[in-house]
């Protein structure tokens, strides 16, 4: 494999690669925060930051680490660093931190650390496998917050609480889609999401199991 | 009793883990393209959800939690900060001997979970489970209860969601939306039905 360079490692996985719209990774926590821009933005920087350190980290000692236990020494750096980023928010932004819940604490299993620590910081060397967090924590963070805008503007009619669109009840002309707050209406969005990016990127396009073949088709219309 | 029950119902259909809190979301895109396979995945989330609820929930109130320690003659200590540390490993060191266990006396079973269970590591669900636990302050039994059935509820969404993705293999879906698009649109149906659940008052 040729040497990626910084450039390369960190926008990659901003379109190319998104980490969650082709390598399926971190999407529990991509659904549940994106109500409200407020927690979309501070649930991508938080997540960016433990990419970005544990990648550094787990590089820096890559080749002290025995292949055997590398797992539960990954999991004990990650660990460790979601235990720094939920005390800062805890002492910093609690109310934040009430709305994000469990989910911060989820960011150790969110697959995208782990799948970074384990696919590039193990091969590559400290500086690298530092933008390659951030690059993919960047990856993350644009989807989170294009959904957190989406739903909470039109679903509300805010952005980060300020009104945007007046919504009827507080006397203004905009009837917000409450569709748009509730759960599901994440998995609709993501699915379009996925679906504008792959028809400009065609070649992240899956292959069909079947195809219906031309005359069956004719037929039935 | 009746607490007990309307937790359980709680736990598995208004309180959804996979359609309502989106937890445990790769696995459940990644492992849902064969009802066999989504069905074992559930098994074994259900039985390792059900033993490390109930332990985490011990470890929380004997070890973790403001004054937890008293019995140690600690009485002003706060381990607390510790906890997603030791959640976690709880459930990599359970993981791990409930693979070997099984290894060693139930071989059919173990055969049939094959890779499943190492996977359940970093299955958010499992965490997900004891991190509600602690945010909701469960007694140890409700946490067996719930343990059990945020587990079902996860093992029922993922084995519905297979079923569903089988048939659609015939369907002639649009080429960007192909795969990963529309099982998220089908998964946003499905979560759209379980909200139905949310008016149930039991």
């Amino acid at each position: 494999m040729a040497k990626p360079t910084v450039r390369e490692v960190l926008f990659n996985p901003v379109f190319n690669n998104n980490p969650i719209g082709l390598q399926i990774l971190g999407i529990c926590s991509a659904l549940a925060v994106t109500s409200n821009l407020r927690t979309a933005l501070v649930m991508s920087l938080a997540l960016t930051m433990v990419t970005a350190f544990s990648n550094l980290s787990i590089s820096a000692i890559r080749n002290q680490i025995p292949s055997s236990i590398r797992m539960i020494v990954q999991m004990v750096i990650i660990a460790s660093l979601v235990i720094v980023v939920d005390q800062l928010l805890k002492a910093y932004a609690f109310s934040v931190s009430k709305q994000l819940s469990v989910f911060v604490g989820l960011i150790i299993t969110n697959c995208i650390v782990m799948g970074r620590a384990e696919a590039f910081a193990m091969q590559n060397p400290p500086k690298l496998s530092f933008f390659d967090g951030i690059g993919n924590g960047l990856g993350y963070s644009v989807m989170l917050i294009t959904l957190g805008v989406i739903r909470e503007l039109f679903g509300a009619g805010k952005l980060m609480g300020h009104t945007i669109l007046p919504t009827v009840n507080e006397g203004g002309w905009y009837i917000p889609n409450g569709l748009l707050l509730l759960p599901p209406s994440a998995f609709f969005l993501i699915g379009l999401a996925i679906w504008a990016l792959r028809t400009w990127k065609t070649s992240q396009q899956e292959k069909p199991n079947f195809h219906i073949t031309t005359h069956v088709r004719a037929e039935a219309y | 009793m009746e607490h007990y029950l309307s937790l359980f119902f709680r736990a598995v259909f208004v309180q959804n883990m996979a359609l309502a809190f989106f937890l445990g979301m790769c696995s459940f895109i990644a492992i849902s393209k064969k009802v066999e396979t989504a069905i074992g995945l559930g098994v074994a989330v259900v039985v390792v959800q059900a033993i490390t609820v109930p332990a985490n929930n011990l470890i929380y109130r004997y070890l973790l939690k403001d004054g937890a320690l008293a019995w140690a003659g600690l009485p002003d200590v706060d381990m607390s900060f510790l906890g997603l540390l030791s959640y976690i490993g709880v459930i990599a060191a359970i993981v791990q001997i409930l693979e070997m266990t099984l290894d060693r006396y139930v071989p059919s079973l173990y055969n049939a979970l094959g890779v499943f269970l190492p996977l359940i590591t970093v299955n958010c669900v499992i965490l997900a489970g004891s991190l509600f636990m602690v945010e909701r302050d469960y007694t140890f039994a409700e946490s067996g209860v719930y343990g059990v059935g945020s587990g079902l509820s996860w093992a029922l969404a993922i084995t519905a969601l297979a079923g569903i993705r089988e048939k659609l293999k015939y369907s002639d879906v649009p080429a960007g939306l192909q795969g990963l698009g529309i099982t998220f649109i089908t998964i946003g149906l499905m979560a759209l039905g379980f909200m139905s659940f949310s008016g149930v008052q039991i």
